[in-house]
């Protein structure tokens, strides 16, 4: 137990950066923003000028906020989905959660443009919302019905991959017969955005990731064993289904939200968990689990920062920067990982 | 520990395809079993052992008859009740990247530990003890990944001895093992089954070991269920019939070319 120490101080360490990471996100921007600033609009009664605590308050902080969730979220979550599905390239999306937003996003989208029903002037950010978290849940109660009725998991996973491929054919279709501007805008939304949401829907994002983390924080012993296999995991005590739809359902919260609320954000989910792994070298989801929250909120930090390119007057989709840095780290993961895949 | 006992009741094996129609793979037979035991479960590929192990562990259902463990049907049990009276060691090789000896043992501690799974100091005591019994206590803080499969199996049986059941079971547990490691692996679990009370029942294609060693044989061949001491089983000619149509026999406990 050596390096038990060395884990609390590398703990330590990452939640300070996440701060720092946190402020920088609220600073950096197309308009730099002083300390001092930020300072006074939160802890001093000293006036900051109407504009600049304008930004701050409906841009800045909703975006950092956001950002720290979606993180957390999603490292969390691939980390339960590696372990239940025994293979390193399982992501959050892997029970197609994210197929059945994107469908329910398409036929909200484009479905009404095809069909040519009154779009409203302006789609609302919660429309599109609603209509994710609806396509999920669909998604979510289809695939647990799948592993109630079946045993092997690797069964539950094809299940997966096929359903996404049948969605994605779908959406493929509605994109093609919709309008342009339609077309435009549901492209737009794949590409994630953090930087939509209000106040108010982060209260429910908060509210989901809090009961996600919780569902996930009581399952740690049973993901643990479930690390042997699931004969081993069922002769150690565990019962594999109901273990399996709790762990389903908290995957579902935590990445529902996520899509709904932001877009299908990709391979942080896949990443976190891995470079969690090579950093502290260890097995244990008690040490994992917090691992991934930290680490998987200052990867997203640091990913949105970029995003918004400080000083220029452009922010690139989240989901571009997302994959500049997640895709070395899978390549890195095939090449030297070879024992994980067996 | 106390006395205990396994009672199995007309069971068959087999198993129901996608159209549930029943296909049964063995017919019907009664066996028992009880404390300090060592039985070898021996038979040709396909016979059915894995799935008499299977089922005798409650990984699959009962295709007919009963079994009883302390007079209790076994559809009773719950999987907590299982782990508790059972212990299962599997052909399946475990490797998990970072995955450390102790902590690989420690999940044997399943059932004891708390909602998150922390050892109490008497578990870590049980976990440091049941290494040491199957002589890997030099390779506590290694990766299972490193080990070799002699290695490996060790670590497994410690992991199914910490899980302190008065039964264990043990799918082929020397398979991929060389000879010395074999008679090792065999030998401990005899000594264990001795020492502890243990009714310990295992599948192996070795039919040197489990004449020697074992306490009974379970013998499946040809639809048959043999069940004796291994001088009974040479006795009655029973090993003849797992070898018919083969080139090989028993000729004074031994297996011969013909």
């Amino acid at each position: 137990m050596a390096n038990r120490k060395h884990i609390k101080f590398y703990f330590v360490a990452l939640s300070f950066t996440a701060i720092l990471l946190f402020m920088l996100d609220i600073i950096l921007g197309s308009i730099s923003i002083s300390i001092k600033d930020i300072f006074n609009v939160f802890f001093s009664s000293e006036k900051v000028e109407p504009h600049i605590s304008s930004i701050i308050f409906n841009f800045r902080l909703p975006r950092a906020c956001v950002a720290l969730l979606v993180g957390v979220a999603l490292s969390v979550c691939g980390l339960q989905m590696q372990t239940v599905f025994r293979n390193p390239l399982a992501d959050p999306y892997i029970l197609g959660v994210s197929s059945g937003a994107n469908l329910g996003v398409a036929l909200f989208l484009l479905g009404s443009s095809i069909f040519s029903m009154i779009l409203p002037t302006i789609i609302s950010n919660f429309c599109i919302a609603s209509a994710a978290f609806i396509g999920s849940a669909l998604t979510l109660f289809l695939v647990l019905i799948v592993s109630i009725r079946i045993r092997d998991i690797m069964t539950v996973l094809i299940f997966g991959i096929m359903f996404s491929g049948a969605a994605t054919a779908i959406v493929g279709l509605l994109q093609y017969m919709s309008s342009e501007s339609a077309l435009k805008t549901f492209v737009v939304w794949t590409l994630g955005n953090l930087g939509s949401t209000t106040f108010d829907e982060i209260k429910v994002m908060f509210i989901l990731t809090l009961t996600g983390l919780t569902i996930v924080i009581f399952s740690i012993k049973k993901l643990n064993v479930l690390l042997l296999g699931d004969v081993y995991a069922q002769t150690l005590g565990v019962n594999l289904k109901m273990t399996r739809i709790i762990i389903f359902i908290s995957t579902s919260l935590l990445t529902g939200q996520v899509v709904a609320f932001c877009g299908p954000i990709g391979f942080i989910g896949i990443a976190v968990p891995h470079i969690a792994r090579m950093f502290f070298r260890i097995a244990d989801h008690r040490i994992l689990v917090p691992a991934c929250i930290l680490l998987g909120a200052n990867i997203m930090l640091l990913c949105d920062i970029i995003s918004q390119l400080p000083g220029y007057n452009i922010v690139i989709p989240i989901n571009i920067v997302v994959a500049f840095i997640g895709i070395p780290v899978i390549i890195r993961i095939i090449l030297s990982n070879k024992k994980f895949v067996n | 520990m106390k006395q205990h006992s396994i009672t199995i009741e007309n069971l068959s094996l087999g198993y129901k395809n996608s159209t549930n129609t029943e296909h049964e793979i063995f017919p019907p037979f009664s066996l028992t079993a009880c404390s300090s035991q060592f039985i070898a479960l021996v038979g040709r590929n396909g016979i059915g052992k894995s799935t008499f192990l299977r089922t005798l562990t409650g990984l699959q259902n009962i295709f007919s008859g009963k079994i009883c463990i302390n007079g209790k049907p076994t559809e009773t049990l719950s999987r907590k009740d299982y782990a508790e009276l059972m212990s299962f060691v599997s052909t399946e090789a475990v490797r998990v990247l970072h995955l450390k000896v102790f902590d690989l043992v420690a999940m044997g501690r399943y059932t004891y530990t708390n909602l998150f799974g922390n050892l109490s100091i008497n578990d870590e005591k049980i976990i440091v003890e049941s290494l040491k019994m199957v002589g890997m206590n030099d390779f506590i803080w290694r990766n299972v990944s490193e080990l070799s499969d002699g290695e490996r199996q060790r670590a497994m049986i410690a992991r199914a001895l910490v899980q302190d059941t008065p039964i264990m079971i043990l799918d082929e547990p020397t398979a991929f093992l060389d000879i010395p490691n074999k008679y090792e692996i065999i030998l401990l679990l005899k000594n264990l089954a001795r020492e502890k009370s243990k009714t310990i029942i295992f599948s192996t294609h070795d039919l040197n070991i489990a004449l020697q060693l074992a306490d009974k044989i379970w013998l499946m061949a040809k639809g048959k269920m043999y069940d004796g001491t291994p001088a009974q089983l040479i006795q009655t000619n029973a090993f003849d019939e797992m070898l018919e149509n083969t080139m090989l026999k028993m000729e004074n406990g031994e297996v011969k070319f013909k």
